[in-house]
């Protein structure tokens, strides 16, 4: 009946497709392109539909992730340049029912970027330009399709920086980052977005422009409506700019890896660290031996030496930045000097950057196990939240539960420790139903029994969605969706992300096709 | 206690502190010179110079008897000298000038360091049989001082090594060394000086122990006029300035305006 591609791979049964999606939006027509064309230049708009007949390979990007797990069919791509002109779009596909996929960067890890259908997909990329910056103050107003490598290239120098740093920055937008409340390196030093976002200019599904850009640090004047937005995942409206308190550049920065004997002592280490370096603590991330031995093996960073590692169960990576290298210095060697001369010590061994270059090598054993990961097979990735004390009891039941399953080559855990984050990744030699059915439920089911989060920092997206219910209870999925009811009453903007459809009640029985999506992608 | 008769090697390893080598380099805004507020380490091929020393020993034991590494720089070298401690090496001597001063010039250095190699033979018995130092820094990239002390000294010199094996009995080395479009081998009888190549070795990190074990070892500071030496430039730098910044681009919608603006540029069909 149909080949396996990996849009039929989306959908393995036909009548999925309505439920994922609601039954009242309409596909896009010659006439609304003709409508679009009448304000957008002809370099504003890529479609594969007649009069611009543009090629497949020019939609190419926009329809598909950058790991190639999801799919889209979308045959009009929109890339307007002004706040109005996003208006007018997102105004007219309200009024014609057509689904809407704002798009930044796409580089989001949960298919939340890509249309599950043939929405339009509106790419922020031409919206590219700085607003306003206030070196005193370190507020930066900035277009929704500025590239975060972009905005710390235009801070420096300003000697200030982006409060957040993702391994995606040279491709990722500041738009997408805060609708999907992007975490990453920073945040255990400056926070998670909903902080440091001051302001947002929005346009919602209206199309009405919602104009909350202060810059203001201080402003308690009723509901903060910009925090719906942040880590809405475009359902709610379309971030067109973002006003951003940035913090200073440090001037000193240092890290340090240690090897630890046993998973038991990340903790009392993590206490010995934050006590003793306190205010410039700025990482402390940890990796357990799988995913150390894994980056190495695929070149990521220069590896310690030999004797270095022996007898490591596992490592931690600290990172102190500061304003003053001396200072940093001395607390970082008395917190190291008080490590190794312990009687029992915490940690094995370690080893100190010298200079940048080393410093960047350290960084990317760390950083590079998600390459590293996607190097050796297919990767099951999950991003949890849970109470630290359990990272290595989840990894460890999880290679229990996977013990001798065919395909399996290895699980391993790594994470932000500082924020209670851990990631699992499960890597296969192919994506398979046993797999997928050995981990979920079960490990969602897991999750919600340690009060933890299905998705600590990567979001719902469309992978998810049949699985919110693990991390919120179902007072807050219905206030949630009267929410999404009240922006967006004809469900256009990110269809079959974040929340499912209430339409004809198939709660029940989509999650369980949901999490059969799930699997099929996987 | 050593199984061997014949003297014990010593190597000296010169190091600099430059600005490192990621840092985006700035003029400054009077034209004499960079902005050196900067993150600094040590000169990466000094790097690889010190990682070679300790290898060295690693593979020949009881064969070497000392690391030693000296910096001639402003306070702050000292930064540097830890460093290589850190890494492996025994002791340091630091040959400090003030903040103020100018960089002298690899034809001072290479005179120190030959003040130096000198005094530790006589006043310390401890003659240096080795010298591995980078073939550059690459702040000025003179790449000079190597070639200028084999010549003050009367020393072999074996530049760009990528391959360094040493005889300790035989007291030579076989160096091979990197030329235009392959590499030559070369054999010599020590004392010589090896200018080190980036392909020779991949530098460690320092690890924490030896980071404290660094602390206690002894680091000898020195003035130039100990040493008897002048460090005063023989040259003068006038002007420094930044290559001339190109012109932004322009992107056109059509063959037509491309056309149109070539032509504006005074461009015109052949």
């Amino acid at each position: 009946m149909y080949t396996i591609t990996r849009a039929s791979r989306r959908f393995p049964r036909r009548n999925l497709l309505p439920k994922l999606y609601a039954r009242s939006l309409t596909s896009l027509t010659s006439s609304d392109l003709d409508h679009f064309a009448s304000f957008l230049p002809r370099t504003s708009i890529i479609s594969t539909m007649a009069p611009f007949s543009d090629g497949p390979e020019a939609i190419a990007q926009y329809n598909a992730d950058w790991m190639g797990k999801y799919q889209g069919r979308a045959t009009t791509v929109l890339r307007p340049r002004t706040t109005e002109e996003v208006s007018k779009i997102v105004r007219h596909c309200n009024e014609r029912g057509i689904g809407l996929v704002p798009q930044g960067g796409n580089t989001g890890l949960v298919g939340g970027s890509v249309p599950v259908g043939d929405e339009v997909v509106l790419s922020l990329g031409n919206m590219s330009k700085v607003r306003s910056f206030d070196p005193v103050s370190g507020i930066l107003v900035a277009d929704a399709g500025c590239v975060l490598e972009s905005l710390s290239d235009y801070l420096q120098p300003h000697a200030h920086l982006m409060p957040l740093d993702l391994g995606a920055k040279g491709s990722c937008q500041i738009g997408g980052n805060v609708a999907t409340n992007a975490g990453g390196l920073r945040l255990l030093r400056y926070g998670s977005l909903h902080g440091s976002v001051l302001g947002l200019e929005v346009v919602l599904p209206s199309g009405q422009i919602l104009n909350a850009l202060t810059t203001l640090r201080k402003d308690n004047t009723g509901y903060d409506l910009k925090q719906l937005f942040i880590g809405s995942e475009g359902t709610l409206g379309v971030i067109t700019g973002v006003s951003i308190l940035t913090p200073p550049i440090p001037r000193a920065s240092n890290n340090v890896i240690l090897a630890l004997p046993r998973f038991e002592n990340v903790l009392p280490l993590f206490g010995e660290v934050k006590a003793r370096l306190g205010e410039i603590l700025s990482a402390f991330e940890w990796l357990d031996r799988g995913s150390y031995d894994l980056a190495v093996k695929h070149g990521q960073g220069r590896a310690l030496s030999e004797d270095e590692v022996e007898g490591a169960a596992c490592f931690v990576l600290v990172e102190t930045s500061g304003g003053r290298g001396e200072h940093d210095e001395e607390k970082l060697t008395d917190l190291l000097e008080f490590l190794l001369s312990a009687d029992t010590p915490l940690i094995n061994t370690g080893v100190l950057a010298q200079s940048p270059a080393q410093f960047s090598s350290l960084w990317a054993l760390r950083e590079g196990v998600t390459e590293a990961v996607s190097k050796e097979g297919k990767a099951y990735k999950y991003d949890i939240s849970i109470p630290l004390s359990k990272f290595e009891e989840v990894v460890n039941m999880t290679k229990e539960r996977l013990k001798n399953v065919e395909g399996v080559l290895g699980v391993i855990g790594y994470g932000h420790v500082g924020d209670g984050n851990l990631h699992l990744n499960i890597i296969a030699s192919s994506y398979t139903p046993t797999i997928a059915s050995l981990l979920e439920p079960w490990l969602y089911e897991h999750v919600s029994s340690l009060n933890g989060s299905i998705s600590a920092e990567h979001g719902i997206g469309a992978m998810k969605t049949h699985a919110l219910k693990y991390s919120k209870d179902e007072v807050s999925i219905e206030w949630m969706r009267k929410i999404k009811e009240m922006f967006d009453p004809k469900g256009i903007m990110n269809p079959g992300k974040v929340l499912l459809p209430r339409e004809g009640n198939v709660m029940g029985e989509g999650e369980k096709e949901g999490s059969g999506t799930a699997r099929a992608q996987e | 206690m050593h199984p061997t008769s014949a003297r014990l090697l010593n190597i000296l390893v010169p190091i600099k502190r430059t600005i490192d080598y990621a840092v985006k380099i700035r003029v400054n805004p009077q034209n004499t010179g960079v902005d050196t507020n900067v993150k600094h380490s040590m000169n990466p091929f000094d790097e690889i110079a010190v990682e070679e020393a300790i290898r060295q020993r690693e593979r020949n034991k009881d064969a070497i008897k000392s690391i030693k590494v000296v910096s001639i720089g402003p306070p702050k070298a000292s930064e540097v000298i830890r460093s290589a401690l850190a890494m492996g090496a025994d002791s340091g001597i630091h040959v400090e000038y003030p903040d103020s001063a100018p960089s002298p010039e690899p034809l001072a250095i290479a005179k120190t360091l030959k003040a130096i190699i000198e005094r530790e033979a006589k006043e310390k018995n401890a003659p240096i049989d080795l010298v591995i130092l980078g073939k550059q820094a690459i702040d000025d990239d003179a790449g000079q001082t190597g070639q200028m002390l084999a010549g003050l000294l009367g020393w072999g010199q074996a530049t760009y090594a990528s391959k360094v094996e040493l005889d300790a009995s035989g007291k030579s080395a076989n160096v091979t060394t990197e030329i235009d479009g392959g590499s030559q081998q070369l054999k010599g009888q020590l004392p010589m000086v090896i200018t080190t190549d980036l392909r020779l070795n991949e530098p460690r990190y320092a690890s924490l122990p030896n980071i404290m074990k660094a602390k206690k070892k002894p680091v000898e500071k020195l003035s130039p006029s100990d040493l008897g030496i002048d460090l005063t430039p023989l040259l003068e730098t006038i002007r420094i300035s930044e290559p001339a910044k190109r012109q932004a681009g322009a992107k056109v919608e059509t063959v037509e305006e491309l056309v149109a603006k070539l032509k504006e540029a005074g461009f015109k069909a052949a």
